[in-house]
């Protein structure tokens, strides 16, 4: 039997592929040479985190083709979970980069678990409505995190909604203390560690997109009622990309959280899912590399504005607004892809 | 003969709307059996609750011996119970030859001989395989979704009006593929509004009109017919 081969963009994949492992080793270098600002240091994993999220949520958006609009609510979960799981295993687990490794894991399986229940509902809305409810969830988990208290004592782990109702025994502490989030974080979230995860969110991304079932994913965002016609499981495919794209965001939100000493409910709400999607759209959609590159620069551009202090949004909007209009005029379009395909002749010359 | 499907005393509605009235036919093994009907008759629904879009409120609808009731949409294909769905819904973003391949999801065969036979089929895609779905002609674009399904190995094959928009001359060529199709030995159910061309193919057909069958017959005996040729064909 002839193999299908299912995938085309094998070319693109390991250029940016290269192209992180590039900047990450450029980036250390500049770090051990003493070249970089402290302020730019202090953004290293912040982007990561940023990266990886755009990734992921691109697969919603431009694999899968559903607006999602409450993106940072995965972020949120990840960041909850993983960095409970990271002071639940301070003494357990000595090892910090052990510890960062099985956080992440974990606040990657809870925003699974929470993408898949998710799904359930959302999967079956179309186009706005699914935004508009993406939109709610996002909320949703907010108001929960907000008002949830987690603490830990000698009996075990003590859940409570609303207000405080732990009754730690002696020796416990309270980890999550409702919307004053979780306090005290050992910063073990590292630039590295932020690499590594920018790292395996590509690899899971790109594999699933290049493999039978992203062929279906793809084909459902074409056409669904083709693709349900030749006999795919629309509701498997969509919740496969769906569950996939909550996953990497928990991971993300892991990492984001355990690189500050404290965590918030409300750091992940609308304007943080509106920020991410700016950075999928920016860098276009189904494409890694903008996403990546998008995310990265809109994550520096504020910071390098800040000597404009009172107009650094503003500038900041322009820009954003220049961007969108310079990749959709035409006559810029047409000639970059002049550039292309001639760059393209002139190597097929060769 | 042998009935390879067989629907019985099927209702479907549409939230209030009773769009299917309680309709009951067979299709017999090797057969062209065509539904005809005016625009809105219940032609689509019908075909998209056999092939388990949408759910009757009772009767059956049996395929192979086996009842299709609880089975989900896309086990069915599986089972040999292909459709070209209405309106020519191809992957435009795909080649023709991808479009093709993912016919052949739910079939693990041998995918390049599925391939050559479509082809032998539509020589016209063979000449386009590596163009873009967008880019096909109308009748181009409904070859493909017919070759597609074809690529699932479908025991019986149902088409939503393949004639549908087509210039006369595309739709003879649809039609003469049809007729290839049934020579060897695909059973076919056509679903059509253009009643002269579909019951001169088929061996029977069953004439709808607001949900309900109000005439049944062979191909011949229904061109014939003088309510037939008073509102569908013309005079
Ligand atoms: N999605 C839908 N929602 C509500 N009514 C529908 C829908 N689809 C079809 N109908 C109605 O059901 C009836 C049968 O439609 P359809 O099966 O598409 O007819 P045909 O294919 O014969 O033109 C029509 O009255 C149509 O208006
Ligand atoms: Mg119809």
């Amino acid at each position: 039997m002839k193999k299908i081969k299912w995938s085309k963009t094998t070319g693109k994949n390991t250029m940016t592929y290269g192209l992180v492992i590039l900047a990450y080793v450029v980036l250390q270098l500049f770090g051990a040479a003493g070249l970089m600002s402290s302020s730019l240091k202090g953004m290293l994993i912040p982007i990561c985190a940023y990266v990886a999220m755009a990734i992921s949520l691109n697969l919603t958006v431009g694999v899968l083709g559903e607006l999602s609009l409450g993106h940072a609510g995965f972020m949120s979960v990840g960041a909850f979970c993983g960095t409970s799981t990271a002071i639940l295993l301070q003494n357990a687990v000595p090892s910090a980069p052990l510890r960062l490794a099985i956080s992440l894991v974990m606040g990657a399986l809870f925003a699974a678990v929470v993408g898949f229940l998710i799904g359930i509902p959302v999967l079956r809305l179309r186009g706005d409505y699914l935004a508009i409810v993406t939109l709610a969830f996002g909320e949703i988990i907010k108001s929960i995190f907000n008002n949830l208290y987690l603490g830990v004592d000698s009996h075990g782990l003590h859940v409570s909604l609303l207000s405080d109702r732990t009754n730690l025994a002696e020796g416990g502490s309270l980890i999550i203390g409702g919307p004053m989030g979780i306090g005290g974080i050992q910063k073990i979230a590292t630039f590295t560690a932020g690499f590594v995860l920018i790292m395996v969110t590509l690899v899971v991304v790109f594999n699933l997109v290049n493999s039978r079932a992203g062929r279906a994913i793809m084909a459902i965002r074409d056409n669904r009622i083709a693709a349900e016609s030749i006999g795919l499981n629309i509701t498997k495919y969509k919740m496969m990309a769906f569950v996939t794209s909550a996953a990497l965001a928990g991971a993300a939100g892991a990492l984001f959280a355990m690189n500050y000493s404290t965590v918030v409910a409300n750091k992940f709400d609308f304007n943080t899912s509106i920020l991410v999607l700016v950075f999928v759209v920016l860098g276009g959609q189904g494409n890694m590399l903008g996403s990546i590159i998008a995310a990265a620069a809109l994550t520096i551009l504020p910071e390098a504005l800040r000597e404009y202090a009172d107009y650094r949004m503003l500038v900041y909007a322009i820009i954003l607004i220049l961007v969108m209009l310079a990749t959709n005029n035409p006559t810029l379009k047409s000639w970059l892809d002049r550039l292309k395909s001639g760059r393209r002749k002139a190597k097929e010359a060769i | 003969m042998e009935a390879v499907l067989k629907v019985e005393d099927i209702n479907v509605y549409y939230g209030s709307i009773h769009a299917i009235k309680g309709i009951s036919f067979e299709v017999n093994q090797g057969e062209i059996v065509t539904l005809i009907g005016a625009n809105g008759a219940g032609k689509s629904t019908t075909l998209n609750t056999i092939a388990g879009l949408l759910n009757s409120h009772t009767g059956a609808i049996q395929f192979m011996g086996e009842n299709l009731g609880k089975i989900a949409a896309h086990k069915i294909v599986s089972k040999g119970l292909a459709l070209v769905p209405e309106g020519r819904r191809i992957f435009l973003q795909m080649t023709v030859q991808e479009n093709l391949e993912m016919g052949a999801y739910t079939n693990r065969g041998d995918l390049r001989e599925d391939i050559e036979k479509v082809y032998g089929y539509f020589p016209r895609l063979k000449e386009r395989y590596k163009q873009i779905g967008g880019t096909l002609s109308g009748g181009e674009q409904q070859m493909l979704a017919m070759g597609r399904a074809l690529m699932s190995r479908p025991k019986v094959i149902m088409l939503d009006e393949p004639s549908m928009g087509l210039a006369p001359i595309l739709v003879e060529e649809i039609f003469n593929i049809i007729q290839n199709l049934h020579q060897s030995g695909t059973t076919i159910l056509l679903v059509e509004q253009n009643a002269q061309a579909a019951l001169s193919v088929a061996d029977r057909g069953y004439v709808l009109e607001t949900g309900k069958i109000v005439l049944s017959g062979t191909g011949a005996e229904l061109l014939g017919a003088p309510e037939i040729k008073k509102a569908y064909l013309g005079g």
